[in-house]
């Protein structure tokens, strides 16, 4: 299988009135065509630089990011971006915010065409009745939806999260990726989802990879074995020791990126 | 219910204060030329109705033609400013220091730089006096404006052009229009500086200034509150305007 993201030996350092600051150091990533690629690591770790360097918005010092065999110099049609924040525009009905995306992939596709695609997505994220209410009329939860849609409704070829449930109550964020994964089943994408709750990552993630601490450089890889059938991921599965021990390691893990030294090299 | 409510309200806290006034007047004896009281009003507005009529329209149009630009000139320089840090650091010195001198100082300046042109004086005054509002609102609206919404469309390879079409201007609009209502009341300021000041002024303002040659008290109150009345109208024709371009960001009330 070909790997749709390769992230090949990034370094970046961000410059401050203080002198360099370096972010990413030798980072190396891969997710596979149609793969949930879940990120981890300690706070400040430069975890959101990466979303911005796989959505082409800023370039590495050195290395390369490459998406689907192309060298990636600038921002592309081909990548749907969310945020903890749903930034939503307050102007538009729920409905016009989803179908932004496609006024700039796809201007000449006709309106009724996007909205028969837009009103697909909202009825399929459990939105439907709300396309023309405002997005200061809807619920945290439900606008983190909205702003899901929008993030896919021009097909992208990569889903790009920067911790998109991070600020829902708990109950609201495991809605959302009940959610996460019928979209997957019905829109298939390639994701990477950048987050703090390791629960998250293995419930969404076929790998987890951990970053360590600032410089971050790619600690560990772990291959999610979720316990269940038919690949349809329960909840539940959650509770079960597989996924413990699973959560253990990745705990483990986050210690060490924590506590690490800075003259000792990952792995 | 309710519009009638949003009528009712306003009116009786006018009235109120008409009434206030006149008892002010009434209690403390105050002559005509100490403080007119409203019910010398009518009189002065009856005798010279047909200056009134002339002087608001010649401040109505001056004020509102100041105002067009100095929402064009205000606009343009906030988007400088708001879009170049080095804009905004070059300019913001230079834009207080303007904005803290007194403008009925630069009515002479003016007079002896355009000799003679009084309407477009007037016009030049009102805008100088109220494009500042209206330049830093947009400029802190787009300079503030979060990244990532710039980058849901810059993600996508939207232009710089785009991007501010679909999300700077509608988002920065209620800034815009809080701006203007400010901006509203300080071109009426400018207009009628120079109409008072300026010799063989115009409009408002120098009717006012007739009142106090000719020692027309009342005349000069009536001219007062004339103007309190095209700086309401102008400011609900604002609130209009905001109604129909940002209504989004009025929340529902609870």
């Amino acid at each position: 299988m070909t790997n749709l993201i390769d992230i090949k030996g990034v370094t970046h350092a961000y410059k401050t009135p203080k002198g360099l600051l370096p972010v990413l150091s030798n980072l190396n990533l891969s997710v596979p065509e149609g793969e949930f690629a879940a990120v981890v690591g300690p706070s400040g770790c430069g975890k959101s630089t990466l979303t911005r360097l796989v959505a082409g918005l800023m370039k590495p010092d050195q290395g390369e990011v490459w998406l689907h065999g192309n060298l990636v110099k600038s921002p592309r049609k081909t990548v749907g971006m969310a945020f903890q924040n749903p930034v939503l525009l307050e102007w538009r009905s729920i409905l016009d915010n989803v179908i932004l995306p496609l006024e700039i992939v796809a201007p000449s596709m006709p309106r009724a065409k996007k909205i028969a695609r837009a009103e697909e997505l909202l009825a399929l994220v459990g939105l439907s009745g709300f396309e023309a209410k405002r997005p200061s009329e809807l619920s945290g939860g439900m606008r983190q939806r909205a702003s899901l849609c929008r993030s896919i409704v021009h097909k992208p070829e990569v889903l790009i999260m920067d911790e998109p449930f991070g600020a829902l109550d708990a109950f609201t964020r495991e809605d959302l990726w009940q959610t996460m994964h019928e979209l997957r089943a019905k829109e298939p994408f390639t994701a990477v989802l950048i987050t703090h709750d390791l629960r998250e990552s293995v419930y969404l993630g076929d790998q987890v990879f951990v970053l360590s601490g600032r410089p971050a450089t790619t600690q560990f890889v772990l291959d999610v074995q979720y316990p269940g059938q038919d690949g349809q991921r329960k909840l539940d599965g959650l509770y079960t020791p597989e996924c413990s021990d699973m959560l253990a390691t990745l705990r483990e893990q986050i210690k060490i990126a924590q506590g690490r030294n800075a003259d000792v090299a990952g792995h | 219910m309710q519009t009638f409510q949003k009528i009712a309200v306003p009116f009786a806290a006018i009235i109120l204060f008409v009434a206030l006034w006149e008892f002010l007047v009434w209690a403390n004896n105050w002559p005509d030329y100490v403080m007119a009281s409203p019910s010398d009003l009518p009189a002065a507005y009856s005798k010279f109705w047909e200056l009134f009529l002339i002087g608001s329209w010649q401040t109505l149009w001056r004020t509102v033609a100041g105002l067009a630009l100095a929402v064009l000139f205000g606009t343009l320089l906030g988007m400088v400013m708001g879009f170049s840090r080095i804009a905004r650091d070059a300019l913001y010195p230079i834009l207080v220091g303007f904005n803290a001198i007194p403008k009925a100082t630069l009515v002479p300046v003016l007079a002896l730089l355009f000799i003679g042109q009084h309407n477009f004086n007037t016009v030049l005054m009102a805008f100088l006096i109220s494009f500042f509002p209206i330049a830093v609102s947009v400029g802190i609206g787009l300079s503030t404006l979060e990244p990532e919404y710039r980058d849901i469309l810059r993600s996508l390879g939207a232009s710089r052009f785009t991007i501010f079409r679909k999300i700077a201007l509608p988002k920065t609009l209620p800034e815009f229009f809080g701006a203007l209502k400010v901006s509203v009341t300080l071109a009426f300021i400018g207009t009628n500086l120079v109409e008072i000041i300026s010799p063989h002024g115009r409009g408002l303002g120098a009717l006012f200034l007739s009142g106090q040659t000719n020692s027309n008290y009342p005349l000069m109150f009536a001219v007062l509150i004339a103007l309190a009345v095209l700086g309401i109208i102008l400011y609900y024709v604002v609130v209009l305007l905001e109604r129909i371009f940002a209504g989004w960001a009025e929340r529902p009330q609870q």
